[in-house]
């Protein structure tokens, strides 16, 4: 078994093919999409596959140290930062095959005028604990 | 057998246990393995007095666990001494173990935590399923918080806001697993209620009560938010509204007003209009200016501002929003809303769309989104606004155990 990580973005992804902005939709087109991804997750889950979905707000905020004795400093959001997190769902599944057949799946969720949005995903596969036999 | 049976006679026993002079995190623990035990046994083996058998069975335990540990000597000479079981029901016990699950050393988290296991009989796998953290986080907060209330002497009279806050968090914030939060929250100020003679612990339970009567009608069968004004009004739960408006009825004739009185008294209103129309929204008006003067919050600016917006007209509406700050949660989809009922679409399409990137929840998103979209489909494009945000949802905790 292999854990992988879908992950969505709001942006530094390229763009789909069928991207077009959510509120341009119909409203129909949007609870069609969204009955669409939760269905995917309900099949994983009866599947044995599915890990977490989680969903992430579009601001955030970027913190450092600032040495001792001082508040952390904070800045952002920033407007040009190039990669902006969605949110993920992470598998657990037999082979990359797998991982890449079930992230096309979930590409294909349906957007304006009912066509497929062909929205790119990143399939980042997590590091894994050390094996046992090593020799 | 009847879990919520089982688990209402929780805070008694553990009171009777912490009465015989067991300390409060020993005794808690013992009670946790005599609620799992009768679990276990109880189906096959139903005892003749469930409060007697789960006394004694924790009692054991609670010795089991302090013979244990050698550096006790001196506690357990104390409970060898103490009288046999058979000590009466206590109502004083239960409130005790209410203030101090609430004690204000406790961070609101912990103070939840601890009093859904404590009070409420539930275990730590059940809190940590209904809070979306792992079981050892879980486990391990609720140790923190015994560890912080350890010094606090179970007689201490406590403040019984700080237990409706904690009641309140319940009810409102949690993904709940195999628990029903909502239910757990009415039952335990259902229970508070029994040993407390309080107007706002029955504001809270009016509020808890007229609130959950409209759960069903609260969401479409695909999951999405239905708004008050379109729920279908035969969904909600008429018992429970009626139980509700009697309890308020009751409180507010004592003439000491607070704000779960209060915010009952605005879900009352709603639930007396057979449709939406019907409102009667000078009284919620009136209403919410009780609540400002009692809390000064702006959130509940925010709500009035709605409010005056259907009393009085949007206009009027967005007269009541305008001095509030526009970081507000939920200000953009307040201003979308009475801008649509201004008749101006375009505003109201942006303001909704921008509502839905600061929602905090994705059934608001998706609610606010569609908003957006309803009003787009209608004038047509083109806008501004971002990428799809539909997905993903986080999905709740699988159910069982």
């Amino acid at each position: 078994m292999a854990k992988y990580l879908l992950l969505k973005h709001y942006r530094g992804a390229p763009s789909g093919l069928n991207d077009v902005p959510m509120d341009q939709w119909t409203p129909q087109e949007i609870s069609d999409h969204i009955q669409y991804m939760n269905d995917f997750a309900a099949r994983l889950e009866e599947s044995g596959e599915y890990v977490d979905g989680q969903a992430l707000a579009p601001e955030g905020t970027f913190v450092r140290y600032d040495g001792e004795g001082r508040p952390p400093v904070t800045d952002g959001p920033f407007a040009e930062t190039k990669d902006l997190i969605a949110g993920w769902m992470a598998i657990d599944v037999d082979s990359y095959e797998r991982a890449v057949e079930l992230a096309g799946e979930l590409s294909a969720a349906p957007g304006a005028g009912g066509k497929p949005i062909h929205e790119w995903l990143e399939l980042r596969p997590f590091l894994t604990a050390p094996p046992t036999i090593t020799e | 057998m009847d879990e919520h049976l089982l688990r209402s006679l929780t805070p008694g026993v553990l009171g009777i246990l912490v009465r015989r002079g067991a300390d409060f995190s020993a005794a808690e623990d013992a009670v946790q393995e005599a609620l799992i035990e009768a679990v276990r046994v109880w189906p096959e083996d139903p005892p003749r007095d469930p409060r007697a058998w789960l006394v004694t069975v924790a009692w054991r335990r609670f010795l089991d666990a302090t013979r244990s540990d050698s550096a006790r000597r001196r506690r357990e000479d104390l409970v060898d001494d103490e009288p046999a079981p058979g000590v009466g029901p206590g109502v004083d016990d239960t409130l005790q173990l209410y203030f101090l699950c609430a004690h204000p050393s406790l961070t609101p988290s912990s103070a939840v935590a601890l009093t859904l296991r404590a009070v409420g009989g539930l275990t730590t796998r059940q809190i940590a399923r209904a809070y979306l953290v792992p079981e050892a986080t879980m486990a391990q907060r609720i140790s923190r918080a015994k560890r912080t209330v350890s010094g606090v002497a179970f007689d201490q009279p406590g403040d019984v806001a700080t237990v409706l806050r904690v009641l309140y968090l319940v009810f409102n914030e949690g993904y709940s697993g195999d628990v029903d939060l909502a239910d757990e929250a009415i039952r335990l100020t259902r229970q508070l209620a029994a040993v407390i003679d309080h107007p706002e612990v029955a504001g809270l339970l009016a509020l808890m009560l007229l609130h959950h009567a409209r759960r069903t009608a609260r969401t479409a069968p695909d999951g999405s938010l239905v708004t008050l004004a379109e729920q279908d009004r035969r969904l909600w739960d008429t018992a429970s509204i009626a139980e509700g408006v009697a309890i308020l009825q009751v409180a507010l004739a004592r003439d000491r007003l607070g704000e779960f009185q209060a915010q009952a008294a605005i879900a009352a209103l709603h639930a007396d209009a057979p449709t939406a129309g019907e409102t009667d929204w000078v009284q919620v008006v009136e209403w919410y200016d009780e609540l400002v003067r009692l809390t000064g919050s702006p959130v509940v600016r925010l709500n009035r501002a709605v409010a005056v917006g259907e009393a009085d007209g949007p206009r009027a509406g967005l007269a009541a929003l305008a001095p509030l700050d526009e970081a507000l949660p939920r200000h953009a989809a307040v201003a979308a809303y009475l801008h649509e009922r201004d008749g101006d679409l375009p505003t109201a399409a942006r303001l909704y769309a921008e509502g839905a990137r600061q929602a905090s929840n994705p059934a608001e998103r998706d609610h606010l989104t569609r908003q957006a979209a309803r009003l787009n489909a209608r004038r047509g494009p083109p806008s501004e606004a971002g990428r799809p945000v539909g997905t993903p949802t986080p999905r709740r905790a699988p159910p069982g155990s």
